[in-house]
């Protein structure tokens, strides 16, 4: 029998675990911040990026080529976009949403 | 940096991901969940800079201006976008992250030595499958978005585009699929991985396009998911602990919302995917003979309204249409200076996304503790004087409970009939979009009012004041 454990099955084992931690987490989100819940999915899966700055720097060492520092850069910037417009608009979203009292004291206030 | 304290903060930015997430069970703590999820973005950014520093001063250039460009033209769109038009956005975000990761698995493909999942020129089996997988299920997730924000976008038209056989063609380019995926596994050819990449983009496109406007929330929910599953592809290949975990919170997230979405219309997974249903102008049932129905002007709502005791306001994608949510929220506040109470009643798939009626509520100021969701206020219409249904049409029919026969049976619906007087705003007697006749129409206790949601309410505004 084989004693040295693939890599790969503690990765996998991550992945199944973090799918029961999503099921369960995203369950408990209140359905009044579904859109928010998109956008910031949206958002963090964009840590994709994490392999697009591997390729530009690839590119510039001797094992790597040029086209795969231009798809890297490409990546980079589609995932800038959906980092910085993914983050940002979901606080925008979330900063509206506002309770009934603080709002009746602060009409009074005024 | 070291490899091993590398893997160690990528796994720390994948459980501040899942704080993020966790944060939005409450809209008090989701503001801080917000910035947990910012802080695991900034952490894994920076962890891999320093893992693999980047050689040259080009390579640094690329990076910074990459960075910078994406990053203005993000925040520019997140600062600018309507509210209304969250559901474009939210679309065309996934789209980019599709494209993002087939870029990814191309540069991972031509540079496989610097991603370590390579020797001698030679790509891992096990990696040749994963990269595979990653840029299939990005390439479908990227047109199959940018089909969605056409449609959503309104620059193409929300009917159903059926194409003949679109089945079998769908079926034959699965299987295409397969080979080219398995070809690349035996050769690692570059024909291989680019047959993979075009087949899913078309596969993409020919998967949305015969889907109907309406069904957008399950597609919009169904292709969120995609992009969590090949961004776990792209980490496996990478074999990165912070992409494996997002990309198994997002699909897994993305999933569960297209179960809630496919619950609120009582429809299968797999009837919504196999797509026909539903177009902005179907009107198919309507059947063609003018029943009467009892017609109410702007004065009259608002003098019936002033005078009740509970208001319960039930808006609909006509409203985001109109954009009248403020006038709503104007009327709402006359009516509660007035000693009404005024609740608003949201069904899990009223608007073009979920949760899309509680931020356009939220945008104009309306407390969330007044919004309530459909299990919970179902049984309060009957003890409320008025139900006002702005936009709203197939989620109020009662058909969907006591007629077999409709094609909404068994829709959970919102029972606005159970109130005293029921007022529809309405532009004027069309079917929603499922085609079908809306009973409540011709009721005794219903009053429509015909006009345009926003202008309609700021009149009901007007003749409050």
């Amino acid at each position: 029998m084989e004693h040295a454990i693939d890599p790969f099955v503690s990765l996998f084992a991550i992945f199944v675990l973090a799918v029961f931690v999503g099921y369960y987490v995203v369950w408990n989100v209140t359905p009044a911040l579904h859109t928010p819940l998109m956008s910031v999915t949206n958002a963090i899966s964009s840590v994709i990026v994490v392999g697009a700055l591997l390729a530009v720097g690839a590119g510039a060492i001797a094992s790597g080529s040029t086209l795969a520092m231009i798809f890297g850069f490409l990546a980079l910037i589609l995932a800038s976009v959906n980092i910085f417009g993914g983050f940002l608009v979901t606080q925008r979203m979330l900063a509206m949403y506002k309770k009934k009292d603080p709002a009746a004291k602060s009409a009074k206030t005024h | 940096m070291s490899a091993s304290l590398a893997a160690f903060l990528y796994l720390v930015s994948g459980a501040l991901f899942i704080m993020a997430l966790r944060g939005l069970s409450s809209p008090e703590t989701s503001r801080q969940g917000n910035m947990y999820g910012m802080i695991g973005m900034g952490l894994a950014i920076v962890t891999t800079l320093l893992l693999a520093a980047p050689a040259s001063g080009l390579a640094w250039a690329l990076i910074i201006g990459g960075i910078a460009i994406g990053g203005a033209i993000g925040a520019v769109t997140a600062k600018r976008i309507a509210m209304t038009a969250m559901p474009q956005l939210v679309a065309a975000f996934h789209s980019l992250v599709g494209l993002a990761a087939v870029f990814v698995a191309a540069a991972a493909y031509y540079s496989p030595e610097a991603f370590g999942i390579a020797t001698n020129g030679e790509i891992h089996a096990q990696s040749r499958v994963e990269m595979a997988l990653g840029a299939a299920i990005g390439a479908l997730t990227f047109t199959g978005s940018i089909i969605a924000f056409l449609k959503l976008d309104g620059r193409m038209s929300g009917k159903p585009i059926i194409l003949p056989a679109r089945h079998l063609i769908n079926i034959a380019l699965a299987l295409a699929l397969v080979v080219c995926i398995y070809s690349f596994f035996a050769g690692q050819s570059a024909i291989a991985f680019w047959l993979i990449v075009v087949i899913s983009l078309v596969l993409g496109l020919l998967l949305i396009v015969p889907i109907g406007g309406a069904d957008m929330p399950v597609v919009i929910s169904m292709l969120n998911s995609y992009s969590g599953w090949a961004a776990a592809g792209i980490g496996f290949t990478l074999a990165n602990t912070a992409l494996i975990i997002t990309g198994a919170l997002v699909g897994s997230s993305g999933a569960i919302l297209s179960y809630i979405m496919c619950k609120g219309m009582n429809r299968s997974f797999i009837s919504v995917i196999l797509g026909g249903f539903g177009g902005e102008t179907a009107a198919a049932a309507g059947g063609g003979e003018a029943k009467p129905v009892k017609q109410g002007s702007a004065e009259d709502a608002a003098f019936i309204m002033k005078n009740a005791g509970s208001v319960i306001i039930v808006p609909g994608y006509g409203m985001a249409v109109a954009q009248a949510q403020h006038a709503l929220r104007e009327m709402a506040d006359h009516l509660k200076k007035a000693g009404v109470t005024v609740k608003y009643a949201i069904h899990p798939v009223a608007g073009r996304m979920p949760g899309h009626m509680n931020v356009l509520l939220a945008e104009a100021n309306v407390p969330y503790d007044e919004v309530f969701e459909l299990e919970d206020i179902n049984s309060e219409f009957a003890q409320s004087d008025v139900a006002f249904v702005i936009g709203a049409n197939d989620v109020t029919n009662p058909a969907a409970k006591d007629d077999p026969a409709s094609p909404i049976y068994g829709m959970p619906v919102l029972e606005v009939w159970k109130a005293n007087t029921v007022m529809f705003i309405k532009r004027g007697m069309s079917s929603g979009y499922a085609g079908i006749d809306n009973g409540l129409f011709y009721r005794d206790n219903t009053m429509m009012l015909f006009g345009d949601a926003k202008k309609m309410t700021e009149e009901i505004v007007k003749g409050m004041g």
